[in-house]
């Protein structure tokens, strides 16, 4: 075990451990294996894909978003409200409005952060507050259901491309697209460079500003298209969807080994982190476990993996010394 | 804030007389002000003894928790799991109570199960040198899911009469305050002592401002970060004594986003989230202010999540207005 902890990739180590749960429950539930269910695992997921990418960028540069869940909910309602409103807007120009308006709440958390320089938990905390509070004024306490919306908008995450449903084609999508972005672009290195050491990344020109204003932008449009997706997979848009999901977003991080005090983390490491979460919650009910152990199991998971996490840095001799990781930007 | 209480050190001149005056406690207290007066003119029944004094009951326990997660956070940590830790010690609570035992029993069993959770938290937090946020979102995932699991979809609804007079009742019927708001402000007083006048107090800024030189000057770090934790746990418990005397049930949902709310008494008290500043006179005043606010604005109707709103501009606001002005004085 040791060995192994040391010289294989962890990403490596957390999808064989991926495979090996995979075989223990089909062992109990072998129906959980057959290709339609694990499809039906990727899409439930989908959502946590896409956000904990989104989260990582933001946590490389040492900073976390703990908005994306109120966001994606606000987003949500203003595409419903507007797709109630004018039931013959065409899914492009909703699309647009979703990330218009993610990317509008995203600005305001990433200007706050960037140019007034408050640190990124105490901004995050206030808008979340704030833009779960709106969604009850702009829609006047209301809860829209299925009713309110279109049917092509109500279509859209279940009709497949290519046999499979648009929302993992939107979530494939989105993950190639941040590969490119984080591995093959300079404003990728940057992040990577901002988290491993700010005052380095300053002195090498890499503007902070306008980079960790970006992030923000980022995880704010990824969470207004999610709302979109959201509303119209489940057919139900209030205050209260996804509350609390931006910490199962950061779980996923932290399982797939994005490091909380920036700098380190892979997009293979964010989607593995996600498709473990993803998929114990949807193992439980197949197992016949009752849903209430849903919470704990997640809880130890966390545990587990921040402990193992820790344990393979130290090995790898990555930090001479232990200091408390440190919350917020530089 | 560090931000204005701090005097440049650049200059030699003495600072000017309004700049003494000038610090983050002065501020809320003045805000406060402008809320009592503001809310006395939207509605007729704010400004009066017995109303204010039984609203703080709505706010006493998350109050109570908020200068633990003060000391914390002063100390550069945070602990995520008090709303789960209340609904543990809650749980117990009600399984105890179903089994016929008193008060005494259920309060001694919600203080130590408080305090093995925060003891828990610190362990994880010390021995791996992991940190405090990623660890307490996983135990708040562990307590709740205990909740979950035990209560399912149903409720503990049975407590013994002198538990639910603890939560609901006044102190005495010459001081007509509640209970919890009377533990809160002897608590408070305590922890002003100890935060402020105690080494032990000065020990929590120095490792809130520079961990590694608190190390090396002698400072037994990881022990102290360990009886934070604890500490926090403890009032949680307490919190859960109160919250569960005063509602009379435990679902499994009970106190859920509370963490949020309590830090946030926290940072607008002053604290500084990274670490190294704060007082507990700041946090009592952002504790008034954000309670009164609610009350103020729930007795003209407006719902709690609206509410919510205001809170969240109050955080941001309260926390950039100084950083902005600090930018526009050019000490940067």
């Amino acid at each position: 075990m040791k060995a192994l902890g040391q010289n294989v990739p962890r990403e490596a180590m957390l999808a064989a451990i991926i495979v090996v749960l995979l075989g223990l429950i089909g062992l109990r539930a072998p129906v959980f294996l057959s290709p339609g269910n694990l499809l039906g695992v990727l899409t439930d997921t989908s959502f946590l894909f896409m956000l904990a990418l989104a989260q990582m960028a933001v946590i490389l540069t040492r900073g976390i978003d703990l908005s994306v869940a109120a966001n994606l909910a606000l987003s949500g309602m203003i595409v419903t409200l507007a797709d109630r409103a004018h039931p013959g807007l065409s899914l492009p120009v909703l699309f647009a409005l979703a990330a218009l308006s993610g990317l509008i709440l995203g600005a305001f958390n990433g200007a706050l952060i960037a140019f007034v320089e408050i640190p990124p938990i105490v901004v995050t905390l206030g808008t979340l507050s704030i833009y779960r509070g709106l969604i009850f004024v702009i829609a006047g306490g209301q809860w829209l259901t299925s009713n309110d919306m279109s049917r092509s908008f109500l279509a859209f995450p279940r009709d497949t491309l290519l046999g499979l449903p648009n929302l993992l084609v939107v979530a494939l999508v989105v993950s190639v697209l941040f590969w490119l972005l984080l591995n093959h672009t300079s404003f990728g290195r940057n992040l990577y460079a901002i988290g491993g050491n700010p005052v380095a990344a300053r002195y090498c020109g890499i503007s902070l500003t306008r980079q960790i204003f970006a992030v923000y932008i980022l995880s704010g449009v990824i969470s207004g298209l999610c709302g979109l997706l959201w509303v119209s997979r489940y057919g139900i848009a209030y205050s209260g969807i996804a509350q609390g999901y931006e910490l199962t977003v950061i779980a996923a991080c932290v399982i797939g080994g994005v490091s909380i005090a920036g700098g380190i983390g892979s997009i293979v490491g964010a989607l593995l982190g996600a498709l473990f979460l993803g998929i114990i919650v949807n193992a439980l009910p197949v197992m016949q476990v009752s849903p209430f152990w849903q919470v704990l199991v997640s809880g130890v998971i966390i545990l587990l993996a921040v402990v193992l996490n820790a344990r393979s840095e130290h090995r790898a001799g990555r930090l001479i010394l232990k200091t408390p990781a440190r919350e917020g930007t530089p | 804030m560090s931000v204005i209480v701090d005097a440049p050190k650049a200059s030699p001149k003495a600072k000017p007389v309004w700049a003494r005056f000038m610090r983050w406690e002065t501020l809320l207290a003045l805000l406060c002000v402008v809320m009592m007066v503001g809310n006395s003119l939207l509605s007729p029944y704010f400004l009066d003894f017995g109303n204010l004094s039984d609203a703080t009951a709505n706010f006493s326990e998350q109050a109570i928790i908020a200068l633990a997660m003060a000391l914390l956070i002063i100390a550069r940590d945070i602990d995520l799991s008090v709303a789960s830790v209340i609904a543990v010690c809650s749980l117990a609570m009600g399984l105890l109570a179903a089994q016929g035992f008193g008060t005494p029993v259920l309060m001694v069993a919600a203080l130590a199960l408080g305090l093995a959770c925060g003891m828990f938290n610190g362990w994880l937090v010390t021995k791996f040198a992991l940190p405090s946020i990623v660890v307490t979102i996983g135990t708040m995932s562990l307590f709740r899911g205990l909740a979950d699991i035990v209560l399912g979809d149903k409720a503990l609804t049975h407590y013994p009469p002198l538990l639910q007079a603890i939560g609901q009742n006044y102190v005495a019927s010459w001081l007509p305050i509640p209970v919890s708001f009377a533990v809160f402000l002897i608590l408070a007083l305590v922890f002003a002592f100890v935060l402020h006048a105690t080494p032990f107090g000065r020990r929590l800024y120095a490792m809130g401002n520079n961990p590694v030189a608190a190390r090396f000057s002698g400072i037994p770090v990881n022990r102290i970060r360990f009886i934070l934790f604890a500490l926090t746990g403890l009032m949680s418990g307490l919190a859960a004594i109160l919250l569960t005397g005063r509602i009379g049930s435990t679902r499994p949902n009970i106190a859920t986003g509370w963490e949020l709310s309590v830090i946030t008494m926290a940072i607008l008290g002053g604290v500084s989230i990274s670490g190294g500043s704060g007082t507990i006179g700041g946090v009592v005043l952002a504790v008034l202010l954000l309670g009164f606010t609610q009350f103020g604005l729930s007795l003209v109707n407006v719902p709690e999540i609206v509410i919510n709103i205001l809170q969240g501009v109050m955080l941001i606001v309260a926390i950039g207005v100084p950083l902005l002005l600090q930018r526009l004085r050019g000490r940067r």
